[in-house]
């Protein structure tokens, strides 16, 4: 068996893995916006401006310092993930008593504002980023040849987003943030500092957005504008998902890059679209989103 | 003298541009049991909630231990010695029972010996056989033992309970009452919101009724007697 319905089987599978690739993106952007969303009640459409940045800054590590693609895939998080402190704390502290649409356009114009400075330095082509050494090549698997590389990338992206599952839904600073995201007052009167824990989540959050950048970094074009064109799928996937699941949004993630993936290869004209058709259909089947609960 | 464990003078307090409280002025001592009376609406719930931080702008002075905490933010208050018990109860149902135990940190400073979970269960035999199951499982007497029992984890020796008597069956009220009771005996200090005056009248030392965000009527419990034909009235709907 070669092949399954006329397509030959190491191309499926390339299709597929490059479908979980893209799946792993998904999955590890919408859970940041979805424990983000839940703790601060915002819509972090900086999102994506950040997941570039973490691309970027892998790449500025390399080219001007000389840091290795392992050094930046830690630091790199600590950096945005410090930015996220100063956007939370002089910024969108401010908002979450205002409506929702403020804090969607604060968010959005901290993605132009960041988007308008990488474009201004480094124009709209895509800057090169080698893969690191140790991950270079590929492994034959017999039925098909496995890039080593993106085999990593799904394999750190899926540790990563089960290890915050396992922290959300198995420790006590767990409990303490599911708490809080269901009554931050309460949290609060009992003596546990919930406006430093909501800064901290939006820290958290950005940052998986950063360490999911320097994993795209040797796959995609590192460019000013590479987190919009995924935000917009993965905004689609936390509304399939639900808002405010973590499981959900991470199977999702997956989920649906494999949908997109095998679409590749089935109806190729359908595959850019293809997220939103599911999106439609299940906001009509179940309008609270796959995992999200009734209100 | 020794400071009152809480006092209030003068206090206002607003939810967004609803001024609710308008001039309160309470004290409870030590180890006192003050019970807050008042129709619906009256504004009992909001005087806890001032205490805490909860409510939208405070004004007037608010001393906890002798501190003042009118600029303080709601986490460090809790610290100088508060445990609550909202109204509703305020059981987590992302949490399971154990999580909802554990979840109040041990204060800062711990003004009463923390009770250890140990105790707790054994006190609750209940909570202890329901230990993994969601917060919101557990049926409403359970989840208001829960809801006590987690502050009493804390080391917190001033406790505002808001209610905790409410849509329980007699059974369990009077457990509850006689918990009142061994706490009143360990030395808490409680200041307690009740519907249920035949549940407070055996525990409060002192009452207090409260009517459209003011004090209407305050009395110590050897009064009670006497207060009792205007106590009707002001309870009366
Ligand atoms: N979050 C809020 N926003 C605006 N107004 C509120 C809010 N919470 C309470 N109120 C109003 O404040 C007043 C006092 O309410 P409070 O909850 O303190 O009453 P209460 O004495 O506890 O009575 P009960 O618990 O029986 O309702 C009521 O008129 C209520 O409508
Ligand atoms: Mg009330």
């Amino acid at each position: 068996m070669t092949d399954l319905f006329g397509i030959p089987l190491p191309a499926l599978l390339s299709q597929l893995l490059l479908g979980l690739v893209n799946g792993s993106f998904y999955a590890m952007l919408s859970l940041g916006l979805a424990v983000i969303f839940g703790l601060l009640n915002i819509i972090n459409f900086a999102h994506g401006a950040l997941y570039m940045m973490g691309a970027f800054l892998a790449w500025m590590g390399l080219e001007y310092l000389g840091l290795n693609y392992w050094v930046m895939l830690l630091l790199a998080p600590l950096v945005v993930g410090v930015l996220g402190i100063f956007i939370e704390r002089l910024l969108l502290q401010w908002l979450y008593k205002l409506d929702h649409i403020y804090s969607l356009l604060l968010t959005f114009g901290i993605t132009l504002v960041l988007e308008g400075i990488f474009r201004s330095f480094y124009g709209s082509s895509g800057q090169q980023y080698a893969v690191p050494d140790a991950l270079q090549g590929a492994t034959n698997l017999g039925f098909m040849v496995l890039p080593n590389y993106r085999a990593w990338v799904v394999v750190a992206s899926i540790t990563v987003c089960l290890a915050v599952w396992a922290l959300i839904e198995k420790t006590s600073l767990g409990a303490t943030l599911r708490a809080g995201t269901e009554n931050p007052k309460l949290v609060q009167a009992f003596g546990i500092n919930v406006p430093r824990m909501i800064t901290l989540t939006y820290a958290g959050g950005v940052a998986l957005a950063a360490f999911a950048g320097v994993l795209a970094a040797p796959i995609l074009q590192v460019t000013a504008l590479m987190g919009s064109n995924l935000i917009i799928v993965v905004f689609a996937v936390v509304v399939i998902g639900g808002m405010g699941s973590i499981l959900g949004s991470i199977l999702t993630g997956l989920g649906l890059g494999v949908i997109e993936g095998l679409t590749k290869v089935f109806y190729p004209e359908a595959s850019s679209t293809v997220v939103f058709v599911v999106m439609a259909i299940v906001l009509l089947v179940r309008p609270a989103g796959l995992f999200g609960k009734e209100k | 003298m020794e400071s009152p464990a809480i006092e209030l003078s003068d206090v206002h307090a607003w939810y967004g541009e609803s001024h609710i409280l308008h001039g309160i002025s309470l004290s409870v001592q030590k180890g006192q049991v003050l019970t807050l009376l008042g129709r619906n609406g009256a504004g009992r719930t909001t005087t806890l909630r001032a205490i805490m931080g909860l409510t939208g702008e405070r004004r007037g002075s608010i001393k906890v231990h002798g501190v003042e905490t009118i600029g303080m933010p709601t986490h460090t208050i809790a610290h100088l010695g508060l445990g609550y018990c909202p109204e509703e109860r305020g059981i987590f149902a992302s949490l399971t029972t154990e999580e909802n135990l554990r979840l109040p940190p041990l204060l800062s400073t711990p003004r009463s010996t923390p009770m250890s979970e140990e105790a707790i269960y054994t006190m609750f035999p209940n909570l202890a056989e329901r230990r993994q199951s969601p917060g919101t499982r557990l049926s409403g007497g359970e989840q208001q033992m829960l809801a006590v029992a987690r502050i009493l984890r804390t080391g917190a020796d001033i406790l505002l309970l808001d209610e905790i008597s409410e849509g329980l069956a007699p059974v369990i009220v009077q457990a509850l009452a006689r918990m009142i009771t061994t706490l009143k005996a360990q030395g808490f200090t409680i200041l307690m919101v009740e519907q249920n005056f035949r549940f407070a009248a055996p525990l409060a030392d002192y009452f207090i009724v409260v009517e459209h965000g003011e004090v209407a009527l305050s009395f110590p419990a050897v009064e009670l007697a006497t207060k009792q034909a205007e106590l009707d009235v002001l309870l009366s709907v």
